[in-house]
């Protein structure tokens, strides 16, 4: 992380020479050569291993652009799935700027959606402009002290926050399931328990003119605010610091019990909103169709977009491409519908592997490009 | 961070291609089979398509389908009950040029086909047992299903007459009106035998879930449950654990008999291939599907497995002399004096549901003699 | 009793069979786990394994009609997911815990798409025994069923306490997890090591989906695994690195599994999802109160990073 500093010292003085361009060039371009050619590579390896069953590569991208980008159905279809993806993925990104590995989004998402079917009953007289915003408080609250106790447990009692959040995750959906098959049920829900169906003016509609809900366009936001509360406020500062080194952000004097709370409940808090869509936009009452997996993709967006909530939203928009096309690849080539997980896993592994690459290339060195060491 | 220039570069390309998606405008329809090109028929569950279960029971008809002149079935499976399947919806319709779709998964009608029906109201969509009104959904969507619990009732004879603890078990998802009226007929129809008898039941939560299913099995084997049906997705596991504790087994969605093929006594099955190839006629032949359709053994939309080796003649002779009475029509399993297993009466004296009765798919009770609780 | 109904007693008789077949995929992983993580290294990504062995070891039972096979099978496939998750994770810079995340897709991705064709057919069973001959009631017979793999998996609980006690291969090991310096200042190749020890705990995951598919639940479906893989990993830190202990953990949460069920068999009926939920709550209890925020818990490898 140290390169925000050299930025501030050594690269604005010589930007004024073309030297200086070019370096300033190479190594901001490091941060995007590397995953973009882990990327590659990764579908370059899956490319070989469809050669191996007899598939051809061509006609798997070509369907993958086809069904994910090639139409505006396709663009639809990609963008309608991208909603919850930037949403669980921010549940990842936030805490690892601290250097805190939470898998567990998935949990959060279900506590979302079931919070806000819960609520719904309640503020079903009010006008959508009142009840919608509490009913996404609910959700995102629900989520934030779902992952938020994942950060608690880990700063005051030292518990590993990858395994508690993911068995947080499994204990969230037998309490989701436990509520709407329970307590929350709409007897009127019969073959499907669900709370009761949201009131008409409690749904969340589609963006004019689009088939696309307004998640996308808050997931978008909630991607934009993220990145300014990393990049350009003290607390992401501190958060950096308490991420890079614990005991130094202590001496310091960050409040680094605070910051690991607070940036996983904020974390968990827009995992709970990809719930609240769900729900209110897409589903229209709680129940057991919350836990489809949205959280696991959302870790692997994370990580593509190495944590950047800016580079999260082309990513899941490609990641949102893959799933689109799923159903085409299947139709079309006799492929298994478990192909996406085969290339997202050899993608997700290329990019982790290329982790190895930074600082390693001579060719991204400022020095190379003429600047004084 | 360096990674600004490339986001923002990277989110400015994004959003130009949204414009640009957004520009289009609505979708253009889908373009339509003439009369001349084949009928596209598309196909979408849940699970896997060879789970020996309920998504079998569709493949198998879809299989049916795809033998038929002049018609193209696409399929995909292991689709989620989300914006999933509304989009697998429309990709068929869109790029295979779908007119007639099968979304075979209950999840799958509300909201996901109410949602997508309106906007191409040229294709039709048939979805099993939804329950379609004409004064809520659209025209184009229709909802078929078969009275299975008939089918349960016949299995629930024979186990009647197989076990000698009095005792049956049965493996659960959910507490659903579906689940429930299957459980119910099966003990029903083994109190025809014997009215001592009693059915176990444990509900594992999950439409698949394969060791919580074996767990569930086992528990039934220890609580001394000698005959052991069930009403899960994929019924392989409860087959083949209960035929290990050396219970009797009876199927349900597809005949598993070759799982347990000395403990497998009968089973009842969907008989979808018989109905789908029905539909897709009446559809070739320029005509229209009714739009509610319903039927139970007479009308073959579910048959019962093959009588097991182990059967006895007594059991066998009941099974068929009930199954010709079926064969009738309006059989009523559900007679009174008949109470649930709090106490309450459900049917007096004299009344009956017969098996068309619309109040059987919104039952929320376990009848007297069942073990267990729908909460 | 006479008509097999045994009350209230069900309940332990259940527990107590549910512990010892549920329990083999448990005590495999997190034998593995230990291996691993002793070696100074953490492999996330056994569930990926276990259920990529649940697969081959099926695929490979039903192709040779011989559950051995498909052990072995399982083993080796096990073993190159450890291998190649060790390799990548000598590099450096790079994230084990993230790379385990990777590798779990990917094993699930690659069981998922290599296991289509063996959802149906019909594998042979791995052998079981019966220790139950001295009782007449059927329910303590069944219990008392055990599988090979079961009694197998003790015996290498005991071998590996043996090893890391007494043997220079064990004491290898743990230097290596202990001190990477104080390793290399041994001469020895702390990458090779790790990796070498990665490989030989993805054996036993890959060895722990074999039970799962050939034995319990004993067959092949994309839902064979429920987070077997990943619990055993919380049960390693429970276990304090200890082959035996893992044992007893890992009966422990196969009797918490078959808590639900046996008691809705009595009647217990309501909040099913609750009891369900048991062996999560379980494990994660266990955690809160086994952690401990100023020093790094007893007998953890000094190197792992998931304890540093």
């Amino acid at each position: 992380m140290a390169t925000v500093d050299q930025i501030g010292t050594s690269g604005r003085r010589s930007l004024l020479s073309p030297e200086g361009w070019l370096a300033a060039l190479a190594r901001r371009s490091e941060a995007v050569v590397i995953p973009v050619g882990a990327l590659l590579a990764g579908l370059l390896v899956f490319g070989l291993f469809l050669l191996t069953q007899g598939k051809s590569p061509a006609e798997f991208y070509a369907l993958v652009y086809k069904a994910g980008f090639g139409t505006s159905f396709s663009w639809q279809n990609t963008l309608s799935r991208t909603a919850p993806l930037l949403f669980a993925a921010l549940c990842v990104a936030l805490p690892a700027r601290l250097g805190l590995v939470v898998i567990g989004g998935e949990g959060a998402i279900v506590l979302g959606g079931v919070a806000c079917g819960a609520l719904a009953g309640a503020v079903s007289g009010m006008p959508g402009a009142l009840g919608i915003p509490l009913m996404a408080l609910a959700g995102g609250l629900a989520g934030a002290v779902w992952i938020g106790a994942v950060g608690a447990l880990r700063h005051f009692r030292g518990v590993n926050e990858t395994i508690a959040s993911l068995l947080m995750a499994y204990i969230a959906i037998a309490l989701m399931n436990h509520l709407v098959e329970g307590p929350l049920r709409d007897p009127a829900s019969l073959n499907k328990p669900s709370t009761a169906p949201l009131a008409d003016q409690l749904r969340i509609g589609d963006i004019p003119g689009w088939d696309v809900h307004w998640g996308l366009a808050l997931g978008i936001v909630a991607c934009l605010l993220s990145w300014v509360l990393i990049e350009r406020t003290t607390w992401g500062f501190a958060a950096r610091i308490a991420g890079g080194n614990v005991r130094a952000a202590q001496v310091q004097g960050l409040p680094v019990g605070r910051l690991i709370v607070g940036f996983t409940a904020l974390g968990g808090a827009f995992a709970g909103l990809a719930g609240v869509f769900e729900v209110a936009a897409v589903h229209g009452a709680a129940n057991a169709s919350l836990a489809t997996g949205y959280g696991y993709t959302g870790i692997l967006v994370a990580f593509l977009a190495r944590h950047n909530p800016l580079a999260i939203i082309p990513v899941a928009v490609l990641l949102a491409g893959f799933e689109a096309s799923s159903g085409l690849i299947q139709r079309r080539m006799d492929l298994p519908d478990a192909t996406v997980l085969v290339l997202q896993g050899f993608v997700f592994v290329a990019i982790l592997l290329s982790e190895t690459l930074y600082g390693r290339l001579k060719i991204f060195a400022p020095e190379r490009w003429g600047e004084r060491a | 961070m360096t990674t600004a220039p490339f986001s923002r570069r990277g989110f400015l390309k994004g959003s130009a291609a949204l414009a640009g998606a957004g520009a289009l405008g609505p979708l253009a329809g889908p373009a339509l089979a003439g009369s001349h090109s084949p009928l596209t028929v598309g196909f979408i569950y849940v699970g896997p398509k060879d789970d020996f279960g309920y998504n079998q029971a569709h493949a198998e008809g879809a299989a049916a389908v795809k033998a038929m002149e002049g018609v193209v079935v696409v399929e995909e499976e292991n689709v989620a009950e989300t914006v999933d399947v509304q989009k697998s919806m429309e990709s068929m319709i869109n790029f295979d040029g779908a007119t007639l779709l099968f979304p075979t998964s209950f999840g799958y009608f509300d909201p996901h086909i109410l949602e997508v029906a309106p906007k191409y109201p040229e294709v039709r969509f048939q979805h099993a047992a939804g329950l379609w009104s004409a004064d809520k959904h659209p025209m184009n969507v229709g909802s078929y299903f078969g009275y299975i619990g008939l089918g349960q009732y016949l299995n629930g004879i024979v186990a009647g007459h197989m076990t000698s603890t009095r005792k049956l078990g049965f493996v659960a998802a959910k507490p659903i009106p579906q689940v429930l009226q299957n459980i119910n007929s099966y003990l029903l129809g083994a109190r025809t035998v014997d009215p001592t008898i009693t059915c176990q039941v444990i509900f594992t939560g999950e439409w698949s879930l394969a060791v919580k299913e074996a767990e569930a099995t086992n528990a039934l084997a220890d609580a001394g449950c000698d005959v052991i049906t069930c009403h899960v997705d994929g019924p392989k596991v409860v087959m083949e654990t209960a035929a290990g504790r050396d219970c009797f087994v009876c199927g349900y969605h597809a005949n598993q008999s070759p799982l347990a093929p000395e403990k497998y006594l009968t089973g009842a099955e969907w008989n979808w291939p018989g109905v789908y190839t029905r539909m897709v006629q009446t559809v070739l032949d320029g005509g229209t599907i009714d739009n509610f359709d319903r039927g139970g053994l007479a009308e073959g939309y579910i048959k019962m497995s093959p009588l097991g080796p182990a059967v006895t003649d007594a059991a066998r002779n009941q099974f068929e002399a009930t199954m010709a009475e079926m064969m009738k029509g309006d059989f009523a399993a559900y007679k009174g004096p008949l109470m649930d297993n709090a106490g309450n009466t459900i049917l007096s004296e004299g009344q009956v549901f017969l098996e068309t009765d619309i109040a059987l798919e919104s039952m929320n009770y376990l009848v007297e003699g069942v073990i267990g609780s729908t909460s | 009793m006479s008509d097999g109904d045994l009350g209230l007693w069900a309940i332990p008789i259940a527990m107590l069979g549910g512990a010892i077949r549920v329990s083999t995929p448990f005590l495999f992983v997190s034998l593995g786990e230990v291996l691993t993580e002793r070696s100074g290294r953490i492999n996330l990504g056994l569930e990926g394994t276990l259920v990529f062995g649940a697969m081959s070891g099926y695929a490979v039972a039903y192709l040779t009609g011989s559950p051995w096979a498909g052990v072995l099978a399982a083993a080796v496939a096990g073993s190159i997911f450890g291998l190649f998750h060790g390799l990548i994770c000598s590099l450096p810079r790079v994230n084990d815990i993230a790379i385990g995340i990777a590798m779990m897709l990917l094993g699930m991705g690659l069981a998922f798409y290599f296991g289509k064709p063996y959802i149906q057919p019909v594998a042979p069973d791995l052998p079981s025994i019966g220790f139950g001959w001295w009782s007449d009631l059927p329910q303590v017979q069944a219990a008392l069923r055990v599988n090979v793999l079961f009694l197998i998996g003790i015996a290498a609980a005991i071998f590996l306490w043996w090893m890391f006690r007494a043997t220079r291969v064990g004491l290898i090991i743990r230097v290596v997890g202990d001190s990477t310096d104080a390793a290399r200042a041994m001469g020895l190749n702390p990458a090779v090591i790790r990796t070498l020890a990665t490989a030989a705990g993805g054996a036993f995951a890959g060895v722990g989906g074999a039970y799962l598919s050939l034995f319990y639940p004993g067959s092949w479906n994309e839902g064979i695994s429920s987070g077997q893989g990943l619990m055993a990993v919380a049960l390693v830190i429970f276990a304090r690195w200890n082959p035996i202990a893992c044992f007893w953990a890992a009966i422990l949460f196969g009797g918490a599994g078959a808590l639900g069920p046996a008691l809705q068999s009595v009647g217990v009926s309501s909040g099913y999802y609750l009891f369900y939920a048991a062996p999560y709550v379980l494990t994660l209890g266990v955690l809160i109160a086994t952690s401990s925020p100023t020093r790094a818990v007893t007998g953890a490898p000094g190197e792992l990073s998931i304890t540093k």
